[in-house]
C-alpha cells in the first residue's frame, strides 16, 4: 500500500484529514476516541500499519498529547485528533510542547460545548481555548478548513507550520466539515511540498539544542542521534538546562512568542470574496463560511456591497488584515458558532466608527444565510 | 525464579554505604553539578546505579533515553548524560511511550517519584503495565512529595505525619509492586537506596529484559518525611533499610505491602515473567495482517 493515494476520492472531512496527515509524512498517532473526531483515529489505525506508522490508543487525552510529543522527539512526525473535552485535557501538554518547541499537530473537531455539550453536532467554541487554554504566555498556530479538500490540504500545511516553527499546531475543524463528504483530489507524491524540521549540523559535543538560528528557531536533534540533548518544560538556557532566573526566562518566552508573532504575515492564510468595493465585510471561518458565502451572494444579487473574509489561519490572528479593512468598510459582521470569540479579536482591530455586528450561535446547528443577512443589515446601518 | 545470589552483597552494600565521592562520569552531566538534592537524599543512588548498570551492560549511551516527571527525583533526567526529557508532573510514562513506540531501538527508562507516578500519573502507569509497554520504570519511593515540601502521597503509610497530615494520615497507601504486578508488569522488584549493589544488579537485569519493568526504590527523604516520622537522619533511615529489608525473591506481591515505615519489609525481585510485550504483539499482528 502506498502512503499517498494519488487520485480523486469521495471522502469525509475526517477521512481526508487522516490522508492529509499521511501525505505530510505523519507516522505516529496517539489518541482517545471522541465524537466527532473518531473516524480520524479509525482510518489512521487501518492505514498506518500498511505504511510503517504507529497508531496507539492511550488511556486518555493527556497521555495522547504526551505520547505525540515523545514521538516527535524520536524524530517522527506525530499527531492526535480530538474534540472539546479531550482538547481541554491536552492543553497542559500543548504548553509543554510549546516550551519544548515540539512540532506536532492536534486536530480539534469542535462540537457543541461547554462540557460534554452536544457531541454529535457542530460547534466553534474552542477558538479562544486554542489560543489561551494552556497557562502562560505563548503563541500557537491554528488553521481552520471548510471542506474535505481543505481537511486534506491543511493537514499538510499544519505539519509544515509545526515543523517550520517548532510549535504544536491546532487544526480547528468542526463537526460539520468533519462529517461532510465531498470530492478530494490527492496529488502525486512528488507534487506535495513538505517542510521538515531543521536538523543540527554541529557535532554533538558542541551542540546547543536551544540556541536559535537567525530565524529564532533552533535546529532539532532527535533522541538516539548521539546528541544527548536535555529537554525540559522548565525555563532553560541554550543547553536546555533549567535556569531559574528572570534573565533566562524573559528572552526565552519572548522568543517563543516572537518566532510566531514576527511571522504573522507569512503565516496568515485568508480567502476574500468580493471584498474590493465592500461596505460591509462578513467574517467567518470553517463550516460557517459556507453559509456566509451564500448570504454574501444573495446580498450582492440585491445590489448591496458586501464581501466575505474567510479566516483560514485563526491564530496568530491576522490583525493586519482586519486593520486594513477597517479603513475601507463601514461595518463588519462576525458569524461564528459560539457566543463571542472571534468577535473580540475583530473588535480589537476595528476602528471605533466601524459597526461590528455579531451573529452568534451556541452550537448544534449551522447559521442559515438569512441569519447572516440580518447581521449584514445591522452592519450596514 | 531463576536468580542466584551467591555474592556477599551484604558486605558490599556496607562498603558502598560508606562510599567515597562519586567519580566524575561520562554519563553524568557534570556541568550541572552541584545538584539540587539534600544531603542524605536517596535520589543520587538511583542515578549512580543506573549509570553503572548501563556501563556494565555496555549499552550504547547514544541509544539510552531517560524520561522524568516532576519532583526531586524528576530532576534525574537533568543529571544523566543521555537524551533526557523532563516532562510535566505525572506524564513521563506516556511521553516515554511515544518515544519508544516511535523509535523502538531506544532503551527508554522512566525515573520518577511515588507521587508523580502513582498520584497524578497513576492512570498512565497502570495502563503502561497492562500493555506490557517496553519501558523500564524506576520509582523513588520516599513516602512523600519531597519537592513541594513533604505532603502525603499515595505511598505514604497510614498515620504518618506530613505537612498536609499534621494529625496523621487517614489514607492507606498503594502497594506499588502489587498494583503493577496485577496490572500486567513483566518485571517487578523492590530495593532501597542502601542496597546499591543489588539495585544495580536489578537495573541490569531489567535493562536486559523487554516489556514493562518496574523497580521500586525506597529512598530516604530526611527533609520532607524522615524528620517528621521518627526516622531520624538519612543515615538512620539507611541503616534501618539495611537492617529491616528482608530479601524475599518471588514473594507474592500481595504480601509485600509497606504498612508501617518502621517495621520489617520485603525486598527482592517479586515478578520476572517472559510474556509478549506491546512491541512484540504489534510486530506479530501487523506482519500477519497488513503486509499484503
Ligand atoms: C500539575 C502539577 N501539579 C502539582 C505540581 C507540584 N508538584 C511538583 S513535584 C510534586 C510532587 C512530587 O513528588 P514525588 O513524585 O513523590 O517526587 P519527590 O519530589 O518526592 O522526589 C508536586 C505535587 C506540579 N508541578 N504540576
Ligand atoms: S526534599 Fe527529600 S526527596 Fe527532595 S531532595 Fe530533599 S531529601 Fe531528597
Amino acid at each position: 500500500m502506498t502512503a499517498v493515494i494519488t487520485g480523486t476520492h469521495f471522502l469525509t472531512g475526517n477521512d481526508a484529514a487522516a490522508e492529509g496527515a499521511i501525505s505530510a509524512g505523519c507516522r505516529f498517532f496517539a489518541g482517545y476516541p471522541i465524537t466527532p473526531s473518531t473516524e480520524i483515529a479509525e482510518r489512521v489505525s487501518r492505514r498506518f500499519p500498511q505504511i510503517g506508522g504507529s497508531y496507539i490508543q492511550m488511556e486518555d487525552e493527556i497521555a495522547s498529547m504526551c505520547a505525540i510529543l515523545g514521538a516527535s522527539w524520536a524524530g517522527v512526525k506525530s499527531m492526535t485528533a480530538t474534540s472539546g473535552p479531550g482538547y481541554s485535557l491536552m492543553l497542559e501538554n500543548i504548553g509543554l510542547g510549546v516550551m519544548m518547541e515540539t512540532p506536532t499537530v492536534v486536530v480539534n473537531v469542535q462540537r457543541g460545548s461547554p462540557s460534554t455539550g452536544i457531541p454529535t453536532s457542530v460547534g466553534q467554541s474552542d477558538v479562544m481555548q486554542a489560543r489561551w487554554g494552556s497557562h502562560g504566555d505563548y503563541e500557537v498556530i491554528a488553521i481552520s478548513p471548510n471542506c474535505p479538500q481543505e481537511c486534506y490540504d491543511f493537514l499538510i500545511k499544519a505539519f509544515n507550520f509545526s515543523e517550520q516553527y517548532r510549535v504544536p499546531v491546532t487544526v480547528l475543524m468542526d463537526e460539520c466539515v468533519s462529517h461532510m463528504s465531498e470530492k478530494v483530489v490527492i496529488p502525486k507524491e512528488e507534487e506535495i511540498k513538505l517542510f521538515n524540521r531543521k536538523k543540527p549540523k554541529d557535532k554533538p559535543e558542541k551542540h546547543l539544542p536551544f540556541k536559535p538560528d537567525k530565524d529564532m528557531i533552533p535546529p532539532m536533534a532527535a533522541a538516539g542521534e548521539g546528541y544527548k540533548i536535555h529537554v525540559t518544560g522548565l525555563t532553560h538556557d541554550y543547553k536546555g538546562y533549567p535556569v531559574m532566573s528572570a534573565e533566562c526566562h524573559e528572552p526565552l518566552v519572548r522568543r517563543l512568542c516572537d518566532k510566531i508573532r514576527n511571522n504573522v504575515k507569512k503565516i496568515t492564510l485568508i480567502e476574500e470574496y468580493k471584498t474590493d468595493d465592500a461596505d460591509v465585510l462578513v467574517i467567518a471561518f470553517g463550516a460557517v463560511s459556507r453559509s456566509a458565502m451564500t448570504a454574501v451572494k444573495i446580498a450582492r444579487e440585491r445590489g448591496e456591497k458586501v464581501g466575505l473574509l474567510r479566516l483560514i489561519t485563526i491564530w496568530p490572528f491576522p490583525d493586519h488584515v482586519i486593520q486594513a479593512y477597517a479603513q475601507k468598510v463601514k461595518g463588519f459582521v462576525v458569524a461564528e458558532i459560539n457566543y463571542g470569540q472571534v468577535l473580540y479579536e475583530v473588535q480589537r482591530c476595528a476602528r471605533t466608527d466601524n459597526v461590528v455586528a455579531h451573529v452568534p450561535l451556541t452550537g448544534g446547528r449551522l447559521h442559515s444565510p438569512e441569519e447572516i443577512l440580518d447581521g449584514i443589515k445591522e452592519a450596514g446601518k | 525464579m531463576s536468580m542466584e545470589f551467591d555474592v556477599d552483597y551484604e558486605y558490599q552494600d556496607r562498603c558502598m554505604y560508606m562510599a567515597e565521592s562519586h567519580p566524575s562520569d561520562e554519563m553524568l552531566r557534570d556541568d550541572r553539578i552541584p545538584h539540587i538534592w539534600c544531603t542524605g537524599c536517596g535520589c543520587g543512588e538511583i542515578i549512580s546505579t543506573y549509570i553503572e548498570a548501563v556501563k556494565e551492560l555496555d549499552i550504547n549511551p547514544d541509544k539510552v533515553a531517560i524520561v522524568s516527571g516532576i519532583g526531586c527525583i524528576g530532576r534525574a533526567a537533568g543529571y544523566l548524560k543521555f537524551d533526557s526529557f523532563h516532562t510535566t508532573h505525572g506524564r513521563a510514562i506516556p511521553f516515554a511511550t511515544g518515544l519508544k513506540v516511535a523509535r523502538p531501538e531506544l532503551d527508554v527508562s522512566v525515573i520518577s517519584g511515588d507521587g508523580d507516578l502513582f498520584a497524578i500519573g497513576g492512570n498512565h502507569i497502570i495502563h503502561a503495565a497492562r500493555r506490557n509497554m517496553d519501558i523500564l520504570v524506576i520509582c523513588s519511593n520516599n513516602y512523600t512529595y519531597g519537592m513541594t515540601g513533604g505532603q502525603f502521597s499515595p505511598a505514604t503509610p497510614i498515620d504518618s505525619f506530613t505537612t498536609t497530615t499534621p494529625y496523621g494520615n487517614c489514607e492507606r497507601p498503594f502497594n506499588l509492586c502489587d498494583l503493577l504486578a496485577s496490572a500486567g508488569a513483566a518485571y517487578v522488584a523492590r530495593w532501597t537506596s542502601i542496597h546499591v549493589r543489588r539495585l544495580q544488579k536489578s537495573i541490569k537485569e531489567a535493562l536486559t529484559k523487554k516489556g514493562f519493568r518496574f523497580i521500586e526504590v525506597l529512598t530516604p527523604c530526611p527533609t520532607g518525611f524522615g524528620r517528621r516520622n521518627k526516622m531520624g537522619t538519612a543515615i538512620d533511615t539507611s541503616k534501618f533499610y539495611q537492617d529491616h529489608g528482608k530479601i524475599d525473591h518471588g514473594a507474592d506481591t500481595r504480601d509485600v505491602r509497606l504498612e508501617d515505615p518502621l517495621s520489617d519489609f520485603s525486598i527482592g525481585t517479586f515478578v520476572d515473567l517472559d510474556k509478549e510485550t506491546y512491541l512484540e504483539a504489534k510486530e506479530r499482528i501487523f506482519s500477519r495482517e497488513v503486509k499484503k
